[in-house]
């Protein structure tokens, strides 16, 4: 089975985030693998070892993401693809993204693709979606649970909480919801293996795309930390009184109700 | 020029070559497969040993046991264990890291490193070729557990008065071992045992013992100070049988296979303090930020400021001094050919040579540490002193490093002893240059050092190594072989040694890291070598000075001073206005940056 991984590099939301003129400060941030892309890779390695093939981690960013990419075939991937955006001199947004792996995956052959369901820096959820609607394929996103048998594949997906179950078919691409399974830690014969894997690295160019043609089609115009938690309030007085002021406050200040 | 240089990269050559910034490894140059082996073991520690760690101070033994065979499986027992018999054989810097991030284990930091140290390594290093394919392949995964047992009641320092006996048998087949070893860390579960016993009551010799024999048991567990999660119980030796090929090394060299592991075993303890100090100030960083008295954090007053600032400064220096030792062990392994490599003797040969280090890395992290960890818990007052927080556990684990592996003070003794036997072998040209300093000292003109960046503390260095020469050669010209008996003197001449090996470290990390990416982007490594030397700097004057009194008199002793006044003539820098610099940067950070 041929499986491709569609994965980000985002920074730590657990660190502390600074941010300067609507801009994340990269210079103290943490980076890691996207928390549900790492559900992804520990997925496709798991269906791997049952089914046999490949895993292909594919991202779109810089060089710094080759060390994520690192991490993915400690874990145990096969391949690393980096599609490096360096010298894009146009804005880039999940549109830009989608349309470069989208242009990547054509020329693959695969049978299932796996990302996250979502990027903890930003919350989008939109890539993995737009490159299935790209190669026009099959998709199920926020998956908990995932059987193939042959071309059939029996889904669990998370429903806001509940859980639905789907019946589809391969090539599919699925998004991996928290539940899915535990992601391992990179071993260390992982790691050793890992430097000698093949990490691969493609421009745009190498895609046949062209620049202005996947430039962004959406603007970021701020970016700003949520306000600080003030203290709280006690009320206090007979119980009667608390009720009323709660009320009003609730009203008036916090403008809820 | 070339002489003096590879003299820097012997062992204790510090003392009388110069080191270059680019002969030192530093944690700069850890490599990317560094950096993942690190968060490898820092999220298994995070992920599963720190929920468990109440389960484990409980004593609750088959949860460590579980968790050392889960760590087996990520590799994390075999990086000293060479490929060949089931382990990663990964390089030195590689397994200190892996010891670091361990430190956040807390007791079961112990268990690890107890297993995959002093427990596997004397059959690494000393084992022979079957005792090898035996024993390491099981150990690298964890599926059997190491203890090493050389402390007995009655020896503890004096670890080769042993009374541990052990008798070949009428059938030439087996040592009848009898004895009791006492404060056997993961005695509770280990497997298999190193145990020091005298063949005969007399030849010291190692033995590869195994629980599984009949006549070995242990004691009940040990009630302790700190480092409760680990299991430390007496080992009881009733007519055990032991075959005569699990003899380790040879019989009556027990000695060599003790002091070379206790040697790594020092370097690596010297490393898990790092790797703890670095938890305590973060803790402590945290909380001053987030505590409130009088209405403002308490990391806005000064003197929590003070403390921040001097606990980082401390921390820098001997994180700078444990990973260049761990750099030249490299250095000088990767000097074997690939078939010495294969020789354990040769690899703990080659280690050893840096004994001197090794002991200095002892006794200085896990002061430092216990600096770190009381002042962590002074941060927290009240709290600190409550066994819900951490600090409050960390402090009293803290205590037992400067017992253990040799004390404090059986290592500060070793420091100047070896360096005198290394002289007097002619590895070290010390003699030599302890007579010319003695001219050179009374020509010589304090000079004035620029004022770019490491000059002064370069010229206090190039200095603080003729205190070492005037101290130390007065010493051993006056005393001769009575020397030994000087003990307050011979601790003092440690004291300056090792303050010489960690300003050292800590201005060639400093340089090299200027080097690389410019003086402005290593501003706090800057002001934690300024600090430090300064501090340092003036211990050695306090310390050379008592010496001195002690030694010599009148005019002799007033020449000598001012000699001393000379070497140790600066200009004083603020070190208040750089700990309040230094201390806004890790409470910014909140945890201890470079």
């Amino acid at each position: 089975m041929n499986i491709f991984v569609l994965m980000k590099r985002t920074f730590d939301t657990e660190e502390k985030i600074v941010i300067n003129d609507g801009v994340v400060d990269e210079e103290g941030a943490e980076f890691i693998i996207n928390p549900y892309d790492e559900y992804a890779i520990e997925e496709a390695i798991v269906l791997r070892d049952e089914h046999g093939g490949e895993v292909t981690v594919v991202t779109v960013g810089d060089e710094e993401a080759e060390k994520e990419l690192r991490t993915a075939l400690a874990m145990g991937a096969d391949k690393a693809v980096l599609i490096d955006m360096e010298d894009f001199d146009e804005e880039i947004d999940h549109f830009t993204v989608a349309e470069a792996l989208t242009a990547y995956l054509k020329e693959q052959d695969y049978d299932i693709i796996l990302g996250g369901n979502v990027a903890v820096d930003d919350g989008a959820g939109q890539v993995a979606p737009r490159v299935a609607e790209g190669l026009g394929i099959n998709q199920v996103t926020t998956i908990t649970g995932i059987q193939v048998d042959g071309e059939k594949v029996e889904i669990e997906r998370d429903v806001e909480g509940d859980v639905e179950k789907i019946e589809t078919s391969l090539p599919l691409l699925v998004t991996c919801q928290q539940g899915l399974n535990e992601p391992r830690y990179p071993s260390l014969p992982g790691i050793m293996k890992a430097k000698k894997k093949p990490l691969d690295t493609l421009d745009i160019d190498d895609l046949d795309l062209d620049e202005e043609e996947i430039a962004a089609k959406t603007k970021t115009l701020d970016k700003y930390l949520p306000p600080e938690k003030g203290a709280g309030k006690v009320l206090e007085g007979e119980i009667d009184e608390q009720v009323n002021e709660l009320v009003s406050l609730l009203k008036n200040e916090a403008k809820v109700i | 020029m070339n002489n003096t240089m590879e003299m820097g990269v012997k062992g204790a050559g510090f003392l009388v070559g110069e080191v270059q910034a680019d002969q030192v490894f530093t944690p700069e140059d850890f490599t990317e497969e560094h950096e993942m082996i690190a968060k490898t073991t820092e999220d298994f520690v995070l992920g599963e040993v720190v929920p468990v760690k109440e389960n484990i101070e409980n004593h609750e033994f088959d949860i460590s046991v579980k968790l050392l065979k889960q760590a087996g499986e990520l590799g994390l027992l075999g990086a000293d264990v060479p490929e060949k018999y089931g382990g990663l054989g990964l390089d030195k810097i590689s397994s200190s890291l892996i010891t670091e991030k361990f430190a956040r284990a807390g007791a079961f930091s112990l268990s690890h490193g107890a297993h995959v140290g002093i427990g596997s390594l004397p059959i690494v290093f000393f084992g022979n070729e079957e005792q090898k394919k035996k024993y390491l392949p099981a150990l690298a995964t964890g599926e059997k557990i190491a203890a090493y047992a050389l402390t007995e009641p009655s020896s503890g320092s004096d670890a080769l008065g042993a009374k541990t006996t052990a008798v070949l048998n009428e059938e030439g087949t087996h040592y009848i071992l009898n004895g009791e070893k006492q404060w056997i860390t993961n005695s509770g579960f280990a497997d298999v045992f190193v145990v020091y016993a005298k063949v005969n009551g007399e030849h010291f010799s190692a033995f590869i013992v195994e629980r599984e024999f009949e006549g070995v048991s242990t004691g009940p567990e040990e009630k302790k100070m700190g480092i409760k999660g680990s299991s430390t119980r007496t080992l009881l030796l009733d007519n055990v049988k032991v075959p005569k090929e699990n003899v380790l090394g040879e019989v009556g060299r027990g000695h060599v296979i003790a002091f070379n592991i206790l040697n790594i075993g020092r370097y690596k303890l010297g490393i898990g303090c790092v790797g703890a100090a670095k938890r305590a100030l973060q803790l402590a960083a945290e909380y001053a930020n987030e505590r409130k008295q009088f209405n403002v954090p308490i990391a806005s007053f000064r003197a929590i400021q003070e403390k921040i600032g001097t606990m980082a400064t401390e921390l820098y220096a001997q994180e700078s001094a444990l990973y260049r030792t761990g750099g030249l062990f490299e250095e000088n392994m990767s000097k074997l050919t690939a078939e010495e490599q294969e020789n354990g003797g040769k690899v703990a040969a080659a280690i050893a040579e840096y004994a001197v280090e090794c002991s200095l890395n002892k006794f200085a992290a896990s002061e430092m540490l216990d600096y770190v960890a009381d002042e962590a818990v002074q941060i927290y007052g009240g709290y600190g002193f409550m066994s819900e927080y951490e600090v409050e556990t960390i402090y009293r684990d803290s205590r037992i490093n400067r017992i253990f592996e040799g004390t404090n003070e059986i290592n500060r003794l070793l420091v100047p002893g070896t360096i005198l036997k290394k002289a007097l072998k002619g590895e070290l040209p010390l003699l030599q240059k302890a007579q010319s300093l003695q001219e050179e000292l009374m020509m010589m003109m304090p000079e004035e050092p620029g004022d770019a960046p490491l000059e002064q503390e370069k010229y206090l260095l190039h200095n603080m190594k003729k205190v070492f020469l005037m101290v130390a050669g007065t010493g051993a010209q006056k005393y001769e072989t009575a020397l030994e008996k000087e003990q307050e003197l011979l601790l003092k001449v440690a004291d300056i040694v090792s303050d010489i090996y960690s300003i050292e470290s800590a201005i060639l990390r400093t340089e090299k890291a200027i080097n690389k990416n410019g003086t402005e982007k290593e501003a706090l490594k800057l002001k934690y070598t300024a600090v430090f030397t300064e501090e340092a700097v003036n211990r050695i004057e306090q310390t050379a000075k008592e010496s001195l009194i002690h030694m010599e008199e009148g005019d002799t002793l007033r020449t000598m001073l001012s000699m001393l006044r000379k070497l140790t003539r600066h200009n004083p820098i603020d070190v208040i206005a750089l700990k309040r610099e230094i201390a806004k940067e890790v409470l910014k950070e909140q945890k201890y940056v470079v």
